[in-house]
């Protein structure tokens, strides 16, 4: 077992507690930088894809693993990411301005888009949320003229400092990209978990009336929340829609929100290392799917995808409500404690004192 | 000098009145107490100081501004800080994000200082840091700092809270039955802990409890509340005996009975 013997504030602060931490994410970071050498441009393109589901994993995590809000309408918000991005290369930006951008607005919007969602708790954010994903549909089909409506785009060719970006042609470089944009967004994610609004988040999502008390303006944190978390699943959905190459109406359909959300549950909620296993899963078991399928020679079972999908997600809530990670944390506690470990160490002590509010 | 004050406010839920013509101060620097029987309407109080409930009518003013004016997350940054009933921590957090959020109040940086942790976040960091490790050596938390708040026992859920209240730096704190649930230890660390509140950091205390042992040993001035009005107020010892709060707390009859028994005793 490790002890942390703290000696100055900062061992709480930094985003490494201590140097054993800090070189698995090194050595993890290397292996993640050699990885175009190790596996074949298949699996890099699977990889990449693993990615991209994490940025928008990450966002949703933000607002539901955080801030405890839950959202079924960010295929939305990737879909005005991705076509904001388009929008914004087509106006002549170069790509990772567009990029960027395409973030921003989709953040400053899903901010504004919040506002009258802001009393809502529970299964009516839900419904709420759920609207907007199937709203979002129709939307992009009667703003044809900056969409392409029914006929969508085409992803424009991506020029990273003159060097073009292309899945086909250096697969390699699609990975970096993904890869350099999750790293940036895992940053700045932590760096919000470790500053006073970070804590805010937590603060709304566990008691919203001694969050006020503490001085957070719940309504204010929350728009902030969700402003982020749309930013982070806009460059999730800008990097999906130039991955897949040509994106349409019906790409980012509600579907996508359940398996984002899906995703962050089975991976562990309020992790970000569950956003990142989820999306592993997510990415990875429609492969895995169709290659056991294929050795066991028969041709694809359609709802086979979903039906596993669902029954993944009834399993982990009934047997594991703390996701993939959690499950991780159980196992590495009992590695560390060895031969001690109890048990009845991560079960959660019921307080019968509150009264179970349903909102 | 008053550094709270309640002007005839009066609270009505639909048809019941919570708060009836209810005025009170609380001077700078005392420990005052509200008591009554369950359903007097003390916690209603603390809730329109917090202003989670608008009064009806009457006006409560800190330090000469006018509370009413100020948002729920207002009141805090006024420096008045308040624990509850039925305690309220943010389960999923440990003590010492609990406690950090205590200092959300003291915030200085922008979204985008935090979210890239550049220029004044990291100093931030630290002062909250210190500033609320000075509150976990007062309240002897260290044994649980960095645990989770799903995971502790009662009785230091409630000093966590408490520490959290006082991570705020208040000038005025608002206790909601501080002792309720605790052993007789744990109240008589609680009862230290009021003490070196008041004296330490020169903190007016406005508690709410039921243990007139406590109340009777930490406070200066005891206000008895009973459907929502005033029925005595005074030190401890002179509420205790006051004719009205007996009679609220045990009937009538009782009353006539300690008369009788005082009548027979002389």
């Amino acid at each position: 077992m490790r002890f942390h013997f703290k000696t100055t504030y900062d061992q709480d602060i930094r985003l490494f507690p201590d140097r054993w931490t800090l070189s698995v994410y090194a050595v993890l970071l290397v292996l993640m930088l050699v990885m175009p050498w190790l596996i074949n441009d298949f699996y890099l393109g699977e990889m990449t894809n693993v990615l991209i589901w994490a940025v928008a994993g990450l966002g949703l995590m933000m607002l539901t693993g955080q801030t405890g809000q839950v959202s079924l309408g960010h295929s939305a918000f990737m879909a005005m990411g991705a076509y904001l991005s388009v929008n914004f290369m087509a106006m002549g930006l170069p790509f990772l301005l567009s990029f960027a951008l395409a973030g921003i607005v989709t953040g400053l919007i899903g901010a504004i888009i919040a506002l009258p969602a802001l009393k809502l708790h529970g299964v009516y954010l839900a419904i709420f949320t759920l609207a907007l994903a199937i709203l979002a549909d129709d939307l992009i089909v009667i703003l044809a003229p900056w969409t392409g409506g029914v006929g969508g785009y085409f992803a424009p060719p991506i020029y990273i400092a003159g060097v073009e970006v292309n899945r086909w042609v250096n697969p390699w470089a699609w990975y970096y990209l993904a890869l350099g944009t999750v790293l940036v967004v895992t940053l700045l994610y932590q760096n919000l978990l470790r500053s006073p609004l970070g804590r805010a988040f937590a603060a709304v999502r566990d008691s919203e009336i001694s969050a006020q008390a503490m001085g957070v303006d719940v309504a204010r944190t929350k728009t902030i929340a969700f402003g982020i978390s749309c930013a982070f699943a806009g460059l999730g959905g800008a990097l999906m829609g130039l991955f897949a190459g040509a994106f349409n109406n019906e790409t980012f359909n509600f579907l996508i929100s359940i398996q984002l959300l899906m995703m962050i549950i089975i991976g562990g909620l309020g992790f970000v290392h569950g956003a990142f296993l989820g999306a592993v899963i997510v990415a990875f078991l429609p492969q895995f799917l169709s290659i056991l399928t294929d050795t066991m020679g028969s041709s694809s079972i359609p709802g086979l995808e979903a039906g596993i999908f669902g029954a993944i997600l009834i399993a982990f809530i009934l047997f594991e409500p703390m996701g993939l990670y959690g499950r991780w944390l159980k196992v590495r506690t009992w590695l560390e404690l060895f031969p001690f470990a109890r048990r009845d160490m991560f079960k959660r002590q019921k307080s019968y004192l509150k009264t179970e509010r349903l909102r | 000098m008053s550094l709270l004050e309640l002007k005839n406010v009066t609270l009505k839920f639909g048809g019941v009145t919570a708060v009836n013509n209810l005025s009170l101060s609380v001077n700078e620097g005392e420990v005052f107490a509200l008591v009554g029987p369950n359903g007097a309407g003390k916690s209603t109080v603390f809730n329109m100081i917090s202003r989670f409930y608008r009064p009806f009518r009457g006006s409560i003013t800190f330090d000469g501004q006018d509370l009413l004016k100020q948002k729920p997350h207002q009141v805090s940054s006024h420096g008045i800080a308040r624990t509850f009933q039925n305690i309220e921590l943010f389960e999923r957090a440990t003590v010492l994000q609990n406690l950090l959020v205590g200092r959300h109040r003291h915030r200085k940086t922008m979204l985008l200082e935090e979210i890239l942790f550049i220029g004044r976040a990291r100093a931030q960091e630290r002062e909250s840091r210190h500033a609320v490790e000075e509150v976990i050596d007062f309240l002897d938390l260290q044994p649980y700092r960095d645990k989770h708040i799903a995971g502790l026992p009662y009785g230091v859920r409630k000093v966590v809270e408490l520490a959290r209240a006082l991570a705020t730096r208040p000038r005025l704190l608002l206790l909601d039955e501080p002792a309720s649930g605790l052993s007789v230890e744990e109240t008589q660390d609680m009862r230290w802990w009021i003490e070196d509140i008041r004296r330490q950091m020169g903190c007016t205390v406005l508690m709410v409890e039921h243990d007139m042992g406590l109340v009777g040993k930490v406070s200066d001035r005891v206000l008895a509340l009973a459907d929502g009005a005033e029925l005595a107020q005074g030190t401890p010892a002179e509420v205790q005996s006051h004719p009205a709060v007996i009679e609220a707390y045990l009937g009538t009859s009782a009353i006539s009975k300690t008369a009788n028994s005082q009548g027979e005793r002389v």
